[in-house]
């Protein structure tokens, strides 16, 4: 056995105990801790399997952005949590305990006894790598060959936002989401909230451009500029727009919005929906991602805020 | 490929370990929590079946991969969505509880509100 199947074998082993903590430990709060850290070991595994675009999505949004999310609820909760104190009896357990070792038996199967000669696509995407002059083969299909699929995306982040924001109660109607932060002012906090975004920022652009042809892109980028602006909303540097905004609602709809018209421009000049013409491909493909870097970072960091609860006027 | 295989049974795990935690946890937040455990899990799967599909120069199938990311991103918005409605169930009915027994009556509103 080699040093790298060694690793994967314990990567494996350490994700597995990771999962099972998070499901049977006492305190959702520990839960919670367990997840975070649960997303980043699987991103490691996401390079194993020589996805590094899925790593980075994986340590981003699920590890990072998610967990935040989980532990600022879990947070909240904790007393609520802990009057719930009907716990299902045996019978149900057990059967619970039977289904999930059947369901997952069945996948076991199914991935060891796959067909040999397996399907792939990945000839396909390098053959009609020119279409686009974009080198990086994740982004060719996420921005071209299946564009579809991520401008729909696009809408479902936007129906995320109406649901979460339409939760507010009437007092908060259209005003700004979760509690104002106030941290001490020469904290650890404060500092890294006045140090971290330059490089983050910077660091986020980088990701978006080089997605072209290396891993990267707006997801990824997107959810780096999300985690910044969080940071310093957290360390109470600014305070969270009031959701009823129109500024901040022409950035939630521009990503969408312009894929839209790009989309709607193929099927009037060239011969589909979202049909590049091969010559503006890469300069169009651009274009929308700019756009849709600062839809996602917008939408992401107000989906982790939440909705409104304080009135817009002060 | 036994590094394949090995995640590939991790996957498989996961997904049962997910469906576990969403049936039996009491408390909502713990299944949001199992239901993203089964969601890596069904993600995992997806790469390790495109990691078969390496072919081109190119170390896992580009389309799952894509696929996964969309999916990622969309997981992440339903958990959003599902944990902004647990907090206003929380603050409405001061309980998360999703029973509709006597325990969960209590909480409620008010009649006229």
């Amino acid at each position: 056995m080699n040093i790298a199947s060694t690793f994967e074998l314990m990567l494996a082993a350490v994700v597995l105990g990771l999962g099972i903590w998070t499901i049977a430990v006492h305190e959702t709060y520990s839960a919670a801790v367990g997840f975070v850290a649960y997303g980043l070991l699987v991103a490691l595994i996401w390079v194993r399997l020589d996805a590094v675009d899925v790593a980075l999505t994986e340590a981003a949004i699920s590890g990072g952005l998610g967990g935040v999310l989980l532990l600022g609820a879990a947070a909240r909760l904790r007393h609520a949590e802990l009057m719930v104190a009907e716990v299902p009896d045996r019978l149900t357990r057990v059967s619970a305990a039977v289904l999930s070792v059947m369901t997952a038996a069945a996948l076991v199967g199914a991935v060891l006894w796959l067909p040999d000669s397996a399907p792939t696509l990945a000839p396909e995407v390098v053959a009609n790598a020119w279409a686009t002059s974009l080198t990086n083969p994740v982004t060719n299909v996420l921005m071209a060959f299946r564009a579809m699929d991520t401008m729909l995306e696009k809408v479902v982040l936007l129906l995320a936002i109406i649901g979460v924001w339409s939760l507010a109660p009437d007092t908060a109607w259209g005003g700004r989401p979760g509690p104002r932060h106030r941290a001490d002012p020469n904290g650890v906090l404060v500092f890294l909230a006045r140090l971290l975004p330059p490089a983050g920022i910077a660091i986020a652009v980088y990701i978006l451009w080089t997605g072209a042809n290396h891993p990267g892109g707006a997801f990824q980028g997107g959810a780096i500029l999300a985690a910044m602006w969080l940071l310093a909303v957290m360390a109470g540097l600014t305070d969270t727009p009031a959701v009823g905004r129109r500024w901040l609602r022409l950035i939630l709809v521009a990503g969408p919005a312009l894929f839209l018209v790009v989309g709607l421009g193929g099927l009037w000049f060239g011969t589909a929906f979202l049909a590049y013409p091969t010559a503006q491909a890469k300069p169009l493909i651009v274009v929308i991602e700019v756009a849709m870097i600062q839809t996602i970072a917008a939408t992401l960091g107000l989906l982790l805020t939440g909705a409104p609860e304080r009135s817009a006027k002060p | 490929m036994s590094g394949v295989n090995v995640f590939g049974l991790y996957a498989a795990a996961a997904v049962g370990l997910g469906l576990y935690g969403m049936i039996t946890s009491p408390q909502p937040l713990r299944k949001i929590i199992a239901f993203n455990l089964l969601g890596s899990g069904v993600f995992l799967l997806f790469g390790v079946v495109g990691r078969r599909g390496a072919a081109a120069g190119i170390g896992n199938d580009p389309v799952p991969q894509a696929l996964v990311i969309t999916g990622v991103v969309v997981a992440f918005s339903a958990t959003a969505l599902a944990v902004a409605l647990l907090l206003r169930l929380s603050e409405k009915a001061s309980s998360t509880t999703l029973s509709s027994g006597p325990a969960g009556r209590a909480g409620s509103d008010p009649p006229g509100h």
